[in-house]
């Protein structure tokens, strides 16, 4: 093959390498999230001006500019109403997602149709969990520049693995909004065993078993010179740390309710209550038991547990977590024995009962030697040193869950099953049921599960314009693309007409280009203005592009031209090399444009000497031929 | 990447003409990844799955040679090497990697491997459920193999069942094997079915044991 002739990518020259900005790794967690950075292969965590390195991912709204971190957390206790907390559960999720505590959520909701990302009332303002996101993203961001001294804009993001796409797609439009351009967005576990890998020579088989506070992942990779490949993955993306809360929250209340108070909560007591019963997990780790006070309707009530107790109330949720971890080997086709470690990430996985059993299942002791709250954004900011400086590990992930097609009765057809390698594509014949039918809907899910309205809803779109057929004659070729960040886009095409529409996956519980447009311009922050700055350096990549490849056509072929075609060609180039002085995006745009145009000719002439050199390879061999025999 | 038909026919070209390179504009040797003018990455070639792994058609291909030469191609076309580049370029990544993707897990699979020479050969397995009952002999086969899995009462009858199967597909590879090397395709797209069954069959022991086991 040719291709392995030509010098590998990595040193081929990148025209604006001097000019590449820092990118970072950012942990967007459920309860804490973090940024970091990594140079020279080594990741660093950035800290605040107090010298913290988790951001509790907490937002408080008010009269003023939101506030982001503990301050809001600490806030929970006095005014509820106005902080947000666990956010993620709620990206790209419909209100029939939310949780609630004894009937009460703890969150006020708008009302919103059914297949629509929810919308939360906070300190009287009503916010999408997307928008909120990017004030904790904003928060990480303005951390790193002080910390750094210098702008970011550009940054690696990781996700759940088991996170869909449309809960993948508000992640990557919460960092749009904060002015972050995502370069990638990795899986968390695969991001932690990029880091573990990394850091200890690892090779061989892994389990990374993540427990956050919102989110369940585990993921199989296989560890090989600098290759970090995912074999397998599977979780739950609305298990956590949270979870516990809420067991132990529910278990106060039916407390006191034996008691004789009534069990009903305000949102904001609901809030509290959990803050509590947070903080009494949390203890139970070290402490062998407690006793924790609730205040609530005017009415105090006093609680004991002990670590049995506590253990017996969170059971199930570890018994799922370890049931999940077995179906993912057994998707892998791998015995428990062929595994060589276990990477223990997240806060949670710090209860006793979750080690146990995680060390039971896998027959040996798991590894927590690196920091479980840091490790998943170490490893983004290595990713993100290696996207923009090169690098030579390899991460192969993906994808976490089903993709397909709603068919007729709303039975799915699977198009692209889970644990397919990332990037993909398929496609997929589908045929009309009807005569004459004209069009058909396609509705695009993702899950599991047989019949469609038990998967998540992705998107619905019609193809129109199919010509009167007889039933089952029209052939629909859909076809699903998944790229490096585990985003999904489908086409679909009339074979015989060529009647074609691509769908961006956004709708169902996605924000509409409308909405995200809205949002950058209603952002205190300049998001819009980073938008255009982006904008701009598209505009003078490409520009850089065109200069240099008619550098290069001008090295090997510039005796074709006449002295006044280069002359012409000269003139042109000098126009671009102006406008890309300036910030005038149309006028760079413009000028590439009249320099392609100078060029046609050029163009032109180069394919011929190329057309007459090949053919006469051919006539040169045929001769060889003919004397040879 | 969708396989398209016409990927086969440049075969029998011995040299094809040059393309344009969608950056630079001039010639670019046909199948070239990377222009040799202005070294921009140009979009996968439509060659087959072997070939893209710079192999011959075989169904004998060692798993850990093909393992190698996937993660080499995946190292150099990988968008993750291409992040910084012009989105043509990032989307021709994507478009490479999605086909080493798509082909590494044929190359890699025997039963898809079976499958996927004799479709080049033009002589593809049946595929449909319908054509799939053509041999009274593998229906039989199968029917008792369901009977001894419904029969199955705890976790080891199944694991024994599925050893034996196991066993089975093992021998259908060998056979395989020698059908391709001899050139018998007739009997090689027998054995393709056949492996197909056993690996339905495989799927839903495994199934039926976690439930057992759960
Ligand atoms: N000592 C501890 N004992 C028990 N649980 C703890 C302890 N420390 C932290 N946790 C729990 O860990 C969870 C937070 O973990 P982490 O910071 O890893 O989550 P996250 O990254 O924010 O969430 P996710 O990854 O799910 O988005 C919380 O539920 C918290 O209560
Ligand atoms: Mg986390
Ligand atoms: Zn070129």
């Amino acid at each position: 093959m040719q291709l392995l002739e030509i010098s590998e990518p990595g040193q081929t020259p990148l025209p604006h390498a001097e000019k590449r900005e820092l990118a970072v790794g950012i942990d967007l967690g459920t309860t804490n999230s973090l940024i970091a950075i990594s140079e020279g292969g080594k990741p660093e965590v950035l800290r605040d001006a107090d010298g913290r390195v988790l951001l509790p991912s907490a937002v408080a709204y008010g009269p003023g500019e939101p506030v982001v971190g503990q301050a809001a957390r600490d806030l929970l206790l006095a005014a509820p109403e106005r902080v947000a907390v666990s956010i993620k559960r709620l990206m790209g999720r419909g209100l029939g997602d939310l949780k609630a505590v004894a009937g009460t959520l703890p969150f006020q909701v708008e009302a919103v149709e059914a297949e629509r990302m929810v919308r939360l009332v906070v300190g009287g303002r009503k916010l999408t969990p997307v928008e909120i996101s990017a004030d904790i993203l904003r928060a990480l961001k303005a951390r790193a520049e002080a910390a750094l001294g210098r702008p970011v804009t550009q940054a690696v993001v990781t996700v759940p693995a088991y996170f869909d796409d449309a809960a993948r797609t508000a992640t990557r439009d919460a960092a749009r909004l904060a002015g972050l351009q995502v370069l990638r967005l990795v899986n968390e576990p695969t991001a932690a065993a990029l880091a573990y890998g990394l850091d200890r020579g690892a090779e061989g088989l892994y389990a990374v078993y993540d427990l956050g506070g919102g989110t369940f992942d585990v993921s199989v990779l296989r560890l090989e010179k600098g290759v970090f490949q995912v074999l397998a993955t599977g979780g739950d993306a609305a298990l956590g740390g949270d979870d516990f809360d809420h067991a132990l929250a529910e278990h106060f209340l039916s407390q006191r309710g034996e008691a004789g108070a009534s069990p009903a909560l305000s949102v904001a007591e609901t809030k509290q209550l959990l803050a509590l019963a947070r903080g009494a997990k949390e203890r139970l780790t070290t402490e062998p038991e407690g006793e924790w006070e609730i205040v609530a309707g005017g009415v105090t009530s006093r609680h004991r547990i002990g670590r049995a107790g506590f253990e017996a109330l969170i059971a199930p949720f570890v018994e799922r977590t370890t049931k999940t971890a077995a179906a993912v080997l057994a998707d892998a086709g791998l015995g428990i024995e062929e595994i060589k470690g276990v990477v223990l990430v997240g806060g949670a996985t710090r209860v006793p009962l979750v080690r146990r059993r995680v060390g039971e299942l896998f027959g040996r002791a798991p590894l927590g030697d690196i920091d479980p709250d840091q490790v998943v954004a170490l490893g983004a900011a290595l990713q993100a040193e290696a996207l923009t400086r090169g690098g030579d590990t390899l991460l192969l992930d993906v994808v976490p869950l089903s993709l397909g097609i709603e068919t007729m009765g709303g039975l799915v057809e699977k198009v692209i099953p889970r644990n397919t390698p990332i990037p993909a594509a398929r496609a997929q014949e589908f045929t009309t049921y009807r005569d004459g039918q004209s069009a058909m809907a396609v509705h695009v899910v993702q899950g599991e599960r047989e019949l469609a309205p038990q998967n998540r809803s992705l998107a619905r779109f019609e193809l129109r314009g199919i010509p009167p057929m007889t039933a089952g004659a029209a052939r629909i070729r859909v076809t699903f693309a998944v790229d490096a960040d585990g985003l999904l886009s489908v086409t679909a095409e009339e074979a015989t007409t060529g009647v074609r529409q691509t769908v961006e996956v956004k709708p169902s519980y996605g924000l509409s280009e409308d909405e995200m447009t809205e949002m950058l311009r209603q952002s205190m922050e300049h998001a819009a203005e980073d938008m255009t700055a982006r904008l701009l350096t598209e505009a003078k990549v490409e520009a850089e592009r065109v200069l240099f490849a008619l550098d290069a056509a001008l090295k090997s072929d510039g005796d074709l031209l006449s002295a006044a075609a280069r002359g012409d060609i000269e003139t042109a180039v000098a126009a671009v090399r102006r406008t890309l002085q300036g910030e005038d995006r149309d006028a760079i745009t413009a000028a590439v444009e009249a320099l392609d145009k100078a060029t046609v000719e050029f163009a032109g002439q180069r394919m011929d000497r190329g057309m007459q050199n090949a053919l006469r390879g051919v006539n040169i061999e045929r001769l060889a031929d003919r004397f040879e025999q | 990447m969708v396989e398209s038909g016409t990927s086969l026919e440049a075969k029998g070209v011995a040299h094809p003409l040059p393309q344009a390179c969608w950056s630079c504009r001039g010639p670019v040797a046909s199948g070239a990844a990377f222009c040799a003018t202005c070294r921009a990455l140009q979009p996968p070639a439509e060659i087959d799955h072997f070939r893209r792994f710079d192999l011959s058609p075989a169904f004998d291909l060692q798993r850990a040679e093909v393992e190698r030469r996937y993660f080499a191609l995946q190292r150099q076309f990988h968008p993750d090497r291409f992040a910084g580049k012009s989105a043509t370029e990032r989307l021709h990544s994507v478009q490479h990697a999605t086909a080493l993707n798509q082909a590494f897990g044929v190359l890699a699979d025997p039963l898809l491997r079976a499958e996927y020479l004799l479709q080049l050969s033009g002589r593809p397995v049946a595929g449909g459920e319908a054509e799939t009952v053509a041999d009274p002999e593998l229906l039989l086969e199968a029917m008792a193999l369901r009977e001894e899995l419904a029969e199955a009462e705890d976790a080891s009858a199944v694991a024994a069942l599925l050893a034996k199967t196991e066993a089975m597909i093992g021998e259908i590879e060998v056979a395989l094997s020698g059908a391709f090397a001899s050139g018998d395709l007739a009997a090689a797209a027998g054995l393709a079915l056949r492996f197909r069954y056993m690996r339905k069959f495989v799927e839903e022991a495994t199934r039926r044991r976690r439930q057992i086991g759960a």
